[in-house]
């Protein structure tokens, strides 16, 4: 049995077709990335994998069953900002996690138990280079440094999956390029299923093991909100060469086009 | 030359400048003060400061020959109470309303079209309520402030909860937290320096609301003075009253800024950052 299996849905607000008869099954330990033009229905595709949205027809299945109507801690996330609590220490950010696990009351943990907890979270810092800005807070710290905070945080639960949604999108590139290396070494080292929307190809191409376009096959001058899009390329990445890369970029720079016509 | 929207004063030029409306103020007063007087030495309109030095000695170092109370400091501990008792009440409401309307929509959709309301009512009108229903007593007065007050601190913060990034919501919920520890660990502290900026705000109408009630019925306090030397046109003492209210008005202002700074430096320095 594949570990989330996408059912053939459809996704509309009225008579906007956003997403139709998307199919497919994804294994455990994949690492999908997934490119589109804007409002392609990609983060709504990722909204449900969250639980903030919901197929209008069709369902998604992970383990068999269907994902639960609201997030929870077997699915965390990256969104490209305010992911983090501006309100917590870079520390008590990654604590929080333990503390809501721990204390259901008043979540907050004291003596042995805080001490445990912290010696998990300060592994955690460190694991994405944060061990020096543990007592920072959030505004303290650059964006690159917040987004590594974000993902740190999003593994305290060891969830099954990580949703990113453009979480590079609005660092420098050569900060992007240290996150890539980061968000690989935690994927080899976890194993964790991860979902990744980016706006940028080539970082579709290094970072995943599949690559999925979404993108409207059917189109009505007359109407351009009577079709959704789909997944138009599902392509592993290791079996891509040059001339699929070019394929996939004329192809979205045609919707794009279309798009804005 | 510059425009004048790019000139900025130094660091004295601003200080000069922000005295000046206040030593004009003295200034013209002293003038009208010395023509009134020149004119007749029994006006009582614009007493000399020395007059008003007197009455502030009388009200705040002598006792009173009626109650043997010192009444500035009397009036001053009244009132201050009933304030205090008054926005304290007001916040906490304010904070506990405001924050469940704005978090859950089950309880937005029972309480918003209600609170708002209730926010329309001119408090003064019902003061009359007030006093039939608690009495004349301690308790109408800090009614008045609690009605006049927690329907504003209830809406704004109702606003700042929902005005919180809808991530930080789903990223808690993605922690594994419970409602209760949403509220608990992520809304409520960052919603606690809004409260405070909230209150603040609430000063002045608390102020209002409570001098009214004051003014209307009571034995003590800052604004019962003021209406009753009215009565015999005692402006020496009701000017000194009228600055140490504003005095205690900013002071009030200031500690509550104070406390905000050091106890959410994490607030104001993303306050700083934005702008």
């Amino acid at each position: 049995m594949s570990f989330i299996e996408v059912d053939d849905i459809w996704k509309t607000y009225g008579g906007n077709v956003v997403l139709e008869r998307v199919k497919t099954k994804v294994q455990a330990g994949e690492f999908i990335t997934i490119v589109g033009t804007s409002g392609c229905g990609k983060t709504t595709f990722l909204k449900m994998l969250l639980g903030t949205e919901f197929p209008t027809r069709g369902k998604i299945l992970m383990n068999g069953k269907p994902i639960p109507q609201e997030p929870g801690a077997d699915r965390g996330i990256v969104f490209q900002k305010y992911s983090v609590f501006p309100h917590l220490t870079a520390l008590q950010n990654l604590l929080l996690a333990k503390e809501l696990e721990q204390s259901r009351f008043i979540a907050h943990l004291f003596g042995a138990a805080r001490r445990q907890a912290e010696a998990l979270a300060r592994e955690m810092l460190s694991m994405v280079g944060l061990q020096h800005a543990a007592h920072q807070y959030p505004h303290e710290l650059s964006g690159g440094m917040q987004q590594r905070l974000a993902i740190a945080q999003a593994l305290m639960k060891q969830p099954k999956i990580l949703l990113l949604d453009e979480p590079f999108g609005a660092l420098d590139p050569g900060i992007r390029a240290d996150m890539h290396e980061l968000i690989l070494k935690i994927w080899n080292k976890t194993k964790i299923n991860i979902f990744m929307i980016t706006h940028d190809l080539k970082e579709g191409f290094y970072l995943g093991t599949r690559l999925w376009v979404f993108d409207k096959i059917r189109h009505d001058a007359q109407a351009p909100n009577a079709y959704g899009a789909t997944i138009t390329y599902d392509i592993p990445v290791d079996k891509c060469d040059k001339s699929t890369l070019n394929g996939i970029d004329q192809s979205l720079a045609q919707s794009r086009k279309e798009h804005a016509a | 030359m510059k425009r004048v929207m790019n000139i900025h004063p130094g660091t004295v030029g601003k200080v000069l400048l922000g005295m000046l409306p206040f030593i004009l103020t003295i200034i013209v007063y002293l003038w009208a003060s010395g023509a009134r007087l020149e004119a007749n030495p029994n006006d009582k309109l614009t007493p000399s400061f020395a007059t008003i030095g007197d009455a502030i000695e009388r009200m705040a170092f002598e006792p009173s020959k009626r109650t043997g109370d010192y009444e500035l400091w009397s009036d001053t501990t009244a009132s201050l109470q009933r304030l205090l008792l008054g926005v304290l009440i007001a916040a906490l409401l304010g904070l506990v309303v405001g924050i469940l309307n704005g978090a859950l929509p089950l309880v937005r959709a029972n309480l918003s079209p209600y609170i708002t309301t209730l926010s329309l009512i001119p408090p003064m009108a019902i003061l009359p309520i007030l006093f039939i229903i608690f009495g004349l007593g301690e308790l109408s007065k800090v009614m008045l402030i609690v009605i006049g007050i927690t329907p504003f601190i209830m809406r704004d913060l109702q606003a700042r909860t929902m005005e919180l990034p809808a991530e930080q919501l789903i990223k808690a919920q993605t922690l594994g937290a419970s409602t209760w520890q949403v509220i608990l660990r992520v809304i409520m502290p960052q919603i606690l320096p809004r409260l405070i900026q909230g209150v603040r705000l609430s000063l002045g109408p608390a102020w209002l609301f409570l001098i009214a009630a004051e003014a209307i019925a009571a034995e003590q306090g800052l604004g019962y003075r003021i209406f009753l030397v009215r009565r015999y046109l005692s402006m020496d003492v009701i000017l000194p009253y009228v600055v140490w209210i504003t005095f205690l008005a900013f002071l009030t202002d200031w500690v509550l800024r104070q406390i905000s700074y050091r106890a959410f430096p994490w607030f104001h320095g993303q306050m700083r950052d934005k702008s």
